[in-house]
């Protein structure tokens, strides 16, 4: 469904990736595996358009989306949450969902705020809090719930674990799946083999702005993690 | 007390004016950080169109209301064409080319209006129903002027609802913390700032409509109502319309009660208020932290270089060139280099503070006027001789700049450059005002140079000696440790501050530098034209230095002596045309969409090769 093929991207003259290839199909959930500074962000940013890629070549669909203003590739069914959450800090939680808001697509129901409240009950009671008053693993949910506001058919999730306690990531990775068993697929990048396992059907790892290794999760072993995670 | 409430009502319908014309800018620099100079002009507009509209339209009773209305949207039309065909260009130009092709605006709306509309000032009709009198305790207040009251509030009520109850409004709330996010997010921003530039051209067009009947139309309002409007948004805090409304009411209240106590007060307390706001609240009232803040685009600031030795070449030929000039040239053409060395060095000053200082400033003539009149006072009242005035007034003019100084170092951005506006303004009104000391409107005449410098070659000499001479120490602090340290400081004003450099007092010391070099400039202008008015302190002499330096673009180090001439030649050329400021306007706009640059930034791109030292591959 998403395709990613010879990425080159620079900040600069500083090349960071490095003809990057990696394909998500329809209904997966699939780890970008690296640690820090191998790249993921910059991977989601090029995929986004948020960073210009230099060269190489991204289809979304079967569709080109390369280049194309980042706000047609969200009105093509691609969503995105970054690493820094970037909450309106100054919109309740309310306006925040509002201005993720998509129209419905064709054969997909719309979430309404009302659905993801349920999905993640702590943001229900905050609803009339201007985001900058949440904490972090609150506004993690509120990233997400208003990048689904605008009825993704897949999401890209930066590193959505970072810096939230156990129990929350133990909530948030059963609400991902559930993102999945309503027919969301996932692209999520994540530093922590350990947290990728309690979520992905399949995992690449990056290293140096190039991808190294991919695997189904369950086959993808610890030496291969090490070899380029490790710190 | 029937005389204190009509005072405070006429106060408040001062601040409901001000308040139209703000609101409009307030909310555009709010969501695209534009700082529009041209908001002055589509005000204007606004006025003139409901002038011939209110005459034309066959509505009776209605048309006055439904010209005004139309007005507003025709001038909100007109915004959307400037900002989808020039804006949208500049977006990613650093702000100061924005700030320029706005400039050029004024000049081509100025124009055209002129050629649209005549010269001539229009008296405003009168609103029918409201233009009478109440009387409030025995005294009179016009109908109008509650009516503006009213007006103000409701418009007031419907842009926070506009902002806060509508999905436009979250969006436009979100766009102004994180445009990129908000993309992401699938909103068409372009779209977006579009929609939010017509809404204040809008404003802007219906503000300058609701007071024809006070104030008529004429073509000095752009600039008349443009510095008043930037008073109020900076003061409220860039982007806040309830600031603004408060600021409006701060400024309405305090003019129409300082002019009781003070008549003199009316032409500075404006300014006055905002400089005490600023070095008070450095955000305005409601504005926060880092808006406003002009931020260097690395990306189009290429390090500034040493001379190559072909440039320096090519330097000293031009020195050649204007060493010899007097064999050949005739009187004409000396006046016209006086002039123009004069100008360029004190756009070479400004340069120093705008480029390597990274300060913009909005009121150099304070400090060209300053030199100007510190001299021409010299002569006037102490008999000083032209050496010594030459030598004292430059060092005023620098203690001068040490005390505004000190008080806009603790700004940045634009903030800071309003902060030298108001201080400028506050000298030229006192230098207006002082009749007395200063000659006031009439200015101080016969301040001629002394006999031996009073032939025209000798003074020519005696002129490029100072200011080449100004223009290359200048140029050489660029390259000192003081000059690298400001660019430091300039380009990444945290590190610097991390690593112990005390930014601010660099900043203070460039401000005095900039002082004395400009003062210096200003007084040998003073000898060179033998009289000295209040406009070399005004505004639009400010906007003059800016030009020069804006025109010589602020990437390269001769960028303010190509602008002095450039800008001199031009306007000496062109000002013998009709429809001179359509032209000049035009160019400005065609400069800034084509040469990002500027004028030396682009020679440098497309010959610099041809003065570089290193030709072709190096060993
Ligand atoms: N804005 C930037 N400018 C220059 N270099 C950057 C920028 N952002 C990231 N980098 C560099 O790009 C590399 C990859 O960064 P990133 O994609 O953020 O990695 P990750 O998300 O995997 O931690 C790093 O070496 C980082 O230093
Ligand atoms: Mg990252």
């Amino acid at each position: 469904m998403l395709a990613v093929n010879s990425l080159n991207t620079f900040y600069g003259k500083a090349q960071i990736l490095f003809n990057l290839t990696l394909a998500v199909q329809a209904g997966e959930i699939v780890a970008l595996i690296g640690r820090n500074g191998a790249g993921k962000t910059t991977t989601f940013k090029s995929i986004m358009n948020l960073v210009p890629a230099e060269s190489g070549k991204i289809s979304f669909k079967h569709q080109s989306i390369y280049h194309l203003p980042s706000y047609k590739i969200c009105k093509q069914g691609l969503g995105y949450a970054p690493e820094d959450r970037r909450i309106f800090t100054k919109l309740t939680v309310m306006e925040n969902l509002e201005a993720g808001k998509q129209p419905p697509r064709r054969d997909f129901k719309p979430w309404t705020p009302e659905q993801l409240f349920e999905l993640f009950p702590n943001l229900a009671e905050k609803r009339h809090q201007d985001g900058g008053t949440l904490s972090g693993g609150e506004q993690q949910m509120l990233t997400i719930a208003r990048t689904l506001m605008g009825n993704p058919e897949m999401i890209i999730l930066d590193e959505p674990f970072e810096g939230l306690a156990p129990m929350i990531v133990k909530q948030l990775a059963r609400t991902i799946r559930k993102l999945k068993d309503q027919g969301v697929s996932v692209f999520l990048s994540e530093q922590n083999l350990n947290v990728a396992r309690l979520i992905c059907d399949r995992a690449y790892i990056i290293h140096r702005g190039s991808i190294r290794h991919e695997s189904p999760i369950d086959t993808l072993s610890s030496d291969q993690y090490e070899k380029y995670c490790s710190v | 007390m029937g005389f204190l409430i009509v005072q405070f009502l006429t106060g408040l319908s001062d601040a409901s004016g001000l308040f139209l014309v703000a609101c409009g800018l307030s909310l555009i620099f709010g969501v695209s950080r534009i700082v529009n100079f041209a908001h002055g002009s589509f005000y204007m507009v606004g006025a003139y169109l409901a002038y011939y509209l209110i005459g034309y339209l066959p509505l009776g009773g209605l048309s006055f209301w439904a010209s005004i209305l139309i007005s507003g949207l025709i001038v909100g039309l007109i915004g959307i064409l400037v900002e989808v065909l020039l804006l949208k260009r500049l977006y990613r130009s650093p702000e100061l080319f924005l700030l320029m092709g706005t400039f050029g605006l004024i000049l081509v709306i100025q124009d055209l209006s002129r050629w649209l509309f005549g010269s001539e000032d229009l008296l405003g009709p009168r609103c029918p129903g409201l233009d009478g009198s109440i009387d409030i305790l025995g005294t009179l207040l016009p109908q109008y002027d509650l009516a503006l009251i009213i007006i103000a509030l409701l418009i007031l009520l419907a842009i926070w609802l506009l902002l806060n109850r509508t999905r436009w409004g979250i969006l436009v709330r979100a766009a102004t913390e994180d445009r990129e996010m908000l993309a992401a997010l699938g909103v068409n921003q372009s779209l977006l700032f579009t929609s939010v530039f017509f809404l204040g051209s809008f404003l802007a067009g219906l503000g300058g409509a609701l007071q024809l009947p006070k104030g008529g139309a004429d073509l000095l309002m752009d600039l008349n109502v443009i510095a008043g409007a930037f008073v109020v948004v900076v003061v409220g805090g860039m982007g806040s319309i309830l600031g603004a409304y408060l600021a409006a009411l701060l400024i309405g209240e305090l003019s129409a009660f300082g002019v009781l106590v003070l008549p003199q007060s009316t032409l500075v307390m404006m300014f006055l208020i905002m400089a005490v706001v600023l070095i008070i609240r450095p955000y305005g009232l409601f504005g926060k932290g880092k808006s406003g803040e002009y931020e260097y685009d690395e990306k189009t600031s290429a390090p500034i270089q040493p001379a190559s030795e072909r440039l320096k070449l090519a330097g000293l030929g031009l020195l050649l060139l204007v060493l010899l000039m007097p064999l050949f040239a005739g009187d004409f053409q000396l006046v016209l280099m006086i002039e123009i060395a004069i100008l360029a060095l004190s756009s070479m000053s400004l340069y120093f503070m705008m480029g390597p200082g990274g300060m913009i400033s909005f009121g150099h003539a304070v400090f060209f006027g300053g030199g100007a009149y510190a001299a021409a006072l010299l002569v006037h009242h102490l008999n000083t001789p032209m050496e010594l005035a030459l030598f004292f007034a430059p060092l005023l003019v620098g203690l001068l700049a040490l005390i505004i100084g000190w008080f806009c170092v603790r700004l940045s951005g634009v903030y800071l450059a309003m902060l030298t506006l108001a201080f400028a303004q506050i000298c030229w009104s006192i230098v207006f005002q002082w009749s007395a000391f200063t000659g006031g409107d009439d200015g101080l005449l016969s301040i001629w140079p002394s006999d031996w410098a009073s032939n025209r070659i000798v003074f020519y000499y005696l002129t490029m000696t100072l200011c080449i001479g100004g223009i290359l120490i200048l140029r050489h602090l660029v390259f000192t440790p003081f000059g690298y340290t400001l660019r430091a400081c300039r380009d990444s004003a945290l590190r610097v501050d991390s690593i112990g450099i005390n930014l601010k007092r660099h900043q203070w010391f460039t401000f005095a530098l900039t002082g004395f070099f400009a003062g210096l400039a200003g007084s040998i202008y003073v000898f060179s034209k033998g009289s000295v008015f209040p406009d070399e302190m005004a505004i639009p002499r400010s906007f003059d230095f800016l030009l020069m330096v804006l025109l010589g673009g602020i990437e390269a180090l001769s960028g303010p002596v190509i602008g002095s001439a450039a800008f001199i030649w031009l306007h000496d050329l062109i000002s013998r045309i009709h429809f001179w400021q359509l032209i000049l306007g035009s160019i400005f706009i065609f400069l800034v969409v084509a040469f990002p640059r500027g004028i030396a930034g682009f020679l440098d791109n497309r010959f610099g090769r041809i003065f570089s030292n290193h030709i072709g591959p190096r060993a």
